[in-house]
C-alpha cells in the first residue's frame, strides 16, 4: 500500500517539477532565440542572424545606457556593501536602543511598492532641488540595496557561533583586530552575496530609475522598458539576452558562493 | 569586571558608529520621502507641503469617485486571483520539491531562484513572443489542428493574469518549499496507519502544519501585485491598475496631491495587510 502510494509520487512528482520548470523558463529561452531572428519585427521566425548584436554594439546610445548601468551597478552595490555591512555588525547584538527601529526603515524599501518609493523620491528631489541623473540614481539604488546585504550578513552573523569571538577577545585580541581577523573573514562569503543580489537588483530596476532620472542619463533596464511600450524589436531581444546572461552570471556565482560557505558554516560546527 | 565594562562601552560606541550610515539613509532616503508624500497628501491640491501650506483631507475624499474606486478594485481582484493562482500551482511545487532528494533539492531551488532574480520586464517579454498572433503557441496550436485562426491572446484578462502569476510564483513557492521541508512527515505516516485516507490526511495534518508558509507566500504575492504597473501595460489591453493611475496623476496629470493621496492609500492597505497577517501569528518575512 505504501510502496504504491510512493510509486505515484514517483511517477507525478517530477513530472510536475519538470512540466512548472518548462513554463518558467520558456518564455526566457524566447527572449533569447527571437534575438537571432533576421525578421524587423518580433513577428514570425525568420531566419538566423546575428546582425542585431553587431548593431547593438554599434550603437553609441545602447553603449552609452550600458555604461551607465554597470557604472550604477558597481557603485551602489558597494555602497551598499559597506553601509548595509556596518549596520549588521552594529545592530547584530542588539545593544542599540532603537535599533529595530532603524533596521525596520532602513528593510522598509523591500517591502512598500517601488512605485511609491519612486514617486516620494521625485516629490523630494524636486521640492529641494536636487538635480535628477547619476547622483540621484546612485542614492536611491544604495538604498534599496542596503536591505539585501544587510539581512544576508545580519543573518550570518546571527548564525555565528558567538563563542568564536569571545575566545579572540579573552586571548587578548583588541576589538578592531576581532573584527578584522576573525568577524569580516567569516561574514565575507555573505557580504559577497548580498553585493551580488544588489547589483543583480540594480541592473534589473526600472521603476525607481524611471522617477529619479533625467533625459540625459539613461539605463539598460529603461532603454528595454521603452523599447517594450513601444512593441519590441529584435535589437531589444539581443539587449535583454545580454542583461539575462549578465544576471545569471552574477546570480549563478552568488548561489555558488553560498551554498559553499553554508558547507563550511556546518562542516565546522 | 571594570575592564569588561569599558570594553562593553568601546564595543557600544563602535557599534553606534557603524550603525550611523545607514541610520543616515533610513532616515535621509527611506522615512523623509515617505512623510513628504504623506504631508502632500494632505495639503491643499496645487500646493507644496511646507509650513505655510493648507491642509486639509479633500485629496482622499476626492479618491471616492465611482471611476477610481474601480481602479482600486481592479487591483485587489488582480491580486487576489494572483494569489490563488500561484497557490494552486506554487503549493505543489514546493511540496514536490521539498520531498525531493537531497541534490535534486539543491538543483531545484537554484532553478527557482534564477528566474526570480532576473528583470520582470525581459521574462514578460518571453511571454509576448509566445502569445502574440503569429508567434509559437499559435504555431503549434495551428499545427495540431486545433484552431483554425490565431488566437488573439495578447491584451486578454487571462494575459495579464498569467503574466502576474509567472512574476510572483516564486513567493510562493520559496515559502511553501520551506514550510513543507520542515514538517515532520511521521505524523502523516501515523493519520495514515491510522486509516485516514490521503486526501484527508493531507488536509487535516499537512495543511494545517504547512499554513505558516502558505500565510507567508500569500502576503509575499498579494502585496506587490497590488502596486505593479507596467505589467498590465506591456500586455496590453487597457486595463487600469492603480499603479497605473498613480503614475499618470504624477506624469499626466500633475496632480501631485491627489497622487501622494493615492499612494498613501496603496502604502495603508500594504500595511494592513502586514498587521493583519502578524497579528494572526506570522513569522517574520524579512529573510526567506
Amino acid at each position: 500500500m505504501a510502496s504504491r502510494r510512493r510509486k505515484k509520487r514517483k511517477v507525478f512528482s517530477p513530472v510536475y517539477l519538470t512540466l512548472v520548470l518548462i513554463i518558467l523558463y520558456l518564455p526566457i529561452l524566447m527572449v533569447v532565440i527571437y534575438s537571432f531572428n533576421s525578421g524587423r519585427t518580433i513577428g514570425a521566425w525568420q531566419g538566423f542572424t546575428t546582425n542585431w548584436y553587431t548593431r547593438l554594439f554599434n550603437n553609441a546610445l545602447m553603449a552609452d545606457a550600458l555604461k551607465n548601468s554597470l557604472i550604477l551597478a558597481g557603485l551602489s552595490a558597494g555602497f551598499a556593501g559597506v553601509i548595509g555591512t556596518l549596520g549588521a555588525i552594529g545592530l547584530a547584538h542588539g545593544h542599540i536602543r532603537g535599533g529595530n527601529v532603524i533596521e525596520s526603515l532602513a528593510t522598509l524599501p523591500m517591502m512598500i511598492p517601488e512605485l511609491v518609493l519612486g514617486m516620494a523620491y521625485l516629490a523630494v528631489f524636486t521640492a529641494v532641488g536636487f538635480k535628477l541623473g547619476m547622483t540621484a540614481l546612485v542614492l536611491t539604488h544604495t538604498t534599496f540595496c542596503v536591505p539585501y546585504v544587510f539581512i544576508n550578513v545580519k543573518s550570518r552573523l546571527v548564525g555565528m557561533d558567538p563563542a568564536i569571538e569571545e575566545a579572540a577577545r579573552d586571548l587578548g585580541a583588541s576589538p578592531m583586530r576581532v573584527l578584522r581577523d576573525i568577524t569580516l573573514p567569516l561574514i565575507m562569503p555573505a557580504v559577497v552575496s548580498g553585493m551580488m543580489l544588489a547589483v543583480a537588483m540594480s541592473i534589473d530596476d526600472v521603476v525607481i530609475s524611471f522617477f529619479v532620472t533625467s533625459a540625459e542619463t539613461t539605463t539598460l533596464p529603461l532603454k528595454v522598458y521603452t523599447g517594450l511600450r513601444s512593441g519590441g524589436t529584435p535589437e531589444i531581444n539581443a539587449l535583454s539576452t545580454l542583461m539575462l546572461g549578465a544576471i545569471f552570471i552574477v546570480v549563478g556565482l552568488s548561489q555558488l558562493l553560498r551554498a559553499r560557505s553554508d558547507k563550511k558554516l556546518y562542516a565546522s560546527k | 569586571m571594570a575592564h569588561n565594562r569599558t570594553l562593553e562601552k568601546a564595543d557600544a560606541r563602535r557599534n553606534m558608529l557603524f550603525v550611523l550610515p545607514m541610520t543616515l539613509f533610513a532616515v535621509v532616503l527611506v522615512a523623509l520621502p515617505l512623510i513628504y508624500v504623506l504631508g502632500t497628501s494632505l495639503v491643499e491640491s496645487g500646493q507644496d507641503f511646507s509650513l505655510g501650506a493648507t491642509f486639509t483631507l479633500n485629496n482622499y475624499k476626492s479618491l471616492l469617485r465611482a471611476d477610481y474606486l474601480q481602479v482600486f478594485f481592479n487591483s485587489l481582484k488582480l491580486a487576489f486571483f494572483t494569489t490563488v493562482l500561484s497557490f494552486i500551482i506554487g503549493y505543489p511545487f514546493g511540496y514536490c520539491m521539498a520531498r525531493a532528494s537531497r541534490g535534486w533539492k539543491a538543483l531545484l531551488m537554484m532553478l527557482v531562484i534564477i528566474p526570480f532574480w532576473t528583470s520582470a520586464l525581459v521574462r514578460i517579454y518571453g511571454w509576448k513572443i509566445l502569445l502574440q498572433a503569429n508567434g509559437p503557441i499559435n504555431a503549434v496550436l495551428r499545427s495540431l489542428g486545433l484552431i483554425e485562426k490565431n488566437i488573439k491572446f495578447l491584451g486578454s484578462y487571462g494575459s495579464v493574469l498569467l503574466a502576474m502569476v509567472y512574476c510572483m510564483i516564486s513567493f510562493m513557492i520559496l515559502p511553501c518549499h520551506s514550510a513543507v521541508d520542515k514538517m515532520d512527515f511521521t505524523l502523516v505516516e501515523a493519520a495514515r496507519d491510522l486509516g485516514s485516507k490521503p486526501w484527508k490526511a493531507f488536509i487535516d495534518v499537512t495543511l494545517p502544519l504547512t499554513m505558516p508558509g502558505i500565510l507567508a507566500g500569500c502576503v509575499l504575492v498579494f502585496v506587490p501585485s497590488v502596486g505593479i504597473f507596467y505589467l498590465a501595460d506591456i500586455m496590453g489591453g487597457g486595463l487600469v491598475l492603480v499603479g497605473n493611475l498613480i503614475r499618470d496623476q504624477l506624469l499626466k496629470v500633475r496632480d501631485w496631491n491627489t497622487g501622494s493621496a493615492m499612494s498613501m492609500v496603496l502604502i495603508l492597505i500594504t500595511a494592513g495587510i502586514y498587521l493583519v497577517y502578524r497579528k494572526s501569528g506570522g513569522d517574520d518575512l524579512g529573510v526567506f
